[in-house]
């Protein structure tokens, strides 16, 4: 299938616009802390400076080439199995078996990048999830089979998985509307992160109903809510220009992102709630590790990319 | 251009991979020692510990840096003991040899105001699960008593690289470092607080089983 590379000036635009938000947020930031200096407002400056950087080196890597921007998830990804497998207790006798699971990363990227959806769909679900099993049992320890095959399914699903879904938006490339696949992804990405901090925001502001007080203690109805609403106002605006959806349409897919993202959020948080860690690692200063990150990315993305690609592309992409 | 070749080392090889096949969390980094002379204790899983240790020190230390590794390990063989010698930089000390004082080399690095790195394990021993500690470093800290001994606590390299393995397989990994402390009282009363310390850095790490 032939794709290609040449990106739209609406990504570019769609690129610039974040850059205002993000400037908008920074003032913001800055008068809270000077209005009320303090460990909390230190903490939310922080996170900004990190918003910076991450939004630097996303846009670098999807303007560079759809080569570079597909590596770039790769890397994002392996980063994110890496704290996984790191954070779950594992057993000696399948280090080498874990060395496989880093190495079907590149495998199930290339499949998105040639666009081999029937590839991309059933390497890890099908063929990594008989391998490992396989692997485990020939490898001859049937103590903590159980534990170490299951853990290990479900971080491959979750991390490598669902998050290679944005670089098959990447593949769409010109079939995927005005702003081609780099435009989904960015409306993807960026209404998934808005509204993370939309639905912080709300929820520091308005927030007093709790929705899932054991697993997630500060995640609140008015919070959920208002990231939803927000979400969905930006996505009604950004959905025509950057994919080939209507207003209506994309203002839908705006609160199933919002949605979707909140599952995810809270799904990484009753894992990382039992595994006894707050953070799941220390390399974004403010935030945590990439898994706290891309958290709602986890699930938003499976669900955006098929949504997609039955409803919207009707098989297509 | 043996100096130049172990800075290059560090900054082209050892950090890269430390950054992007395996990944430190690191904490209590304020307490690692900015001058010598001092002694840094660490328990010991993997041969990354050492690299490991050193990329945590800015590269104009590293002249200064030296982990004290088994002469007859290490000096076993000529192109091994020039690595270990030169761009590791170890200090070599004779394993259950019959000198007067086996810890005269690494006083006398003390004095010169070299930062030791030391691993009281005395070998890599089983990945992840520490073994006792050997009393050298009771004696050392007690001859140079003024010199600060600074804890560190590491997990994880061990399953990147464990003793018997050459393949790496990508594990991020927790150093904590602890305040420093001084000698006092007697060799047992020291290992028992040294114990003491460790432990309370251990539980600081996020440590799951790796059986």
């Amino acid at each position: 299938m032939e794709i290609i590379d040449g990106l739209s000036n609406r990504v570019f635009w769609a690129i610039g616009a974040i850059y205002g938000l993000l400037i908008f947020a920074s003032i913001m930031v800055a008068v809270l802390k000077r209005r009320s200096p303090g460990e909390a407002t230190t903490e939310l400056s922080r996170r900004v400076t990190s918003w910076w950087f991450m939004i630097t080196i996303f846009t670098i890597a999807i303007v560079t080439n759809r080569i570079v921007s597909t590596v770039f998830l790769g890397l994002m990804t392996y980063l994110a199995l890496k704290e996984y497998l790191s954070l779950i207790p594992t057993r000696r006798v399948d280090r080498l078996i874990l060395l496989f699971a880093y190495w079907a990363i590149p495998v199930q990227f290339y499949f998105a990048h040639q666009d081999r959806y029937g590839l991309f769909l059933t390497f890890i679900p099908v063929w990594m999830f008989l391998f490992f099993p396989m692997a485990m049992t020939l490898a001859g320890k049937t103590e903590g089979f159980l534990r170490a095959v299951g853990t290990l399914s479900w971080g491959m699903m979750i991390t490598v998985f669902a998050l290679s879904h944005t670089a098959m938006l990447l593949a769409a490339g010109d079939k995927a509307g005005p702003a081609g696949g780099a435009g989904l992804l960015l409306f993807l990405v960026a209404l998934t992160q808005f509204n993370d901090v939309a639905q912080f925001t709300w929820g520091k502001l308005f927030g007093k109903h709790k929705i899932t007080p054991a697993v997630s203690p500060k995640k609140t109805w008015e919070g959920f809510l208002g990231g939803l609403v927000s979400t969905a106002a930006l996505a009604a605006l950004a959905g025509p220009y950057l994919t080939p959806m209507p207003m209506h349409w994309s203002a839908a897919s705006g609160a199933m992102i919002a949605i979707a993202g909140f599952l995810g959020d809270i799904t990484i948080s009753a894992f990382k709630r039992d595994l006894g860690v707050k953070d799941s690692g220390g390399l974004i200063p403010g935030h945590g590790g990439i898994l706290d990150r891309v958290d709602s990315l986890t699930y938003a993305a499976p669900v955006f990319y098929h949504a997609m690609h039955f409803f919207v592309f009707g098989g297509r992409i | 251009m043996v100096k130049f070749l172990r800075i290059a080392f560090f900054a082209l090889v050892v950090r890269p991979v430390l950054l992007i096949v395996l990944g430190m969390n690191v904490r209590g980094r304020e307490n690692l020692p900015t001058k010598g002379p001092a002694i840094i204790v660490a328990n010991h899983n993997s041969h990354l510990d050492t690299v490991t240790l050193l990329a945590l020190f800015p590269l104009r230390d590293l002249p200064r840096l030296r982990p004290v590794a088994a002469a007859d390990y290490f000096l076993k063989n000529k192109l091994l003991s020039w690595f270990a010698l030169n761009i590791i930089g170890i200090l070599p000390l004779d394993r259950g040899g019959i000198k007067k004082n086996p810890l005269a080399d690494l006083e006398a690095a003390l004095d010169r105001g070299d930062i030791l790195i030391l691993f009281p394990e005395g070998s890599r021993g089983e990945p992840e699960q520490r073994s006792d500690f050997k009393r050298g470093v009771a004696f050392l800290a007690k001859a140079r008593s003024e010199t600060p001994v600074h804890p560190v606590f590491m997990h994880g390299l061990g399953k990147a690289l464990p003793k018997g393995s050459f393949i790496l397989v990508p594990f991020n990994c927790d150093v904590v470092a602890g305040a420093p402390f001084k000698w006092e009282g007697d060799p047992k009363g020291f290992m028992e607080s040294l114990e003491v310390k460790m432990n309370a850095l251990a539980s600081k790490g996020h440590v799951q089983p790796w059986e």
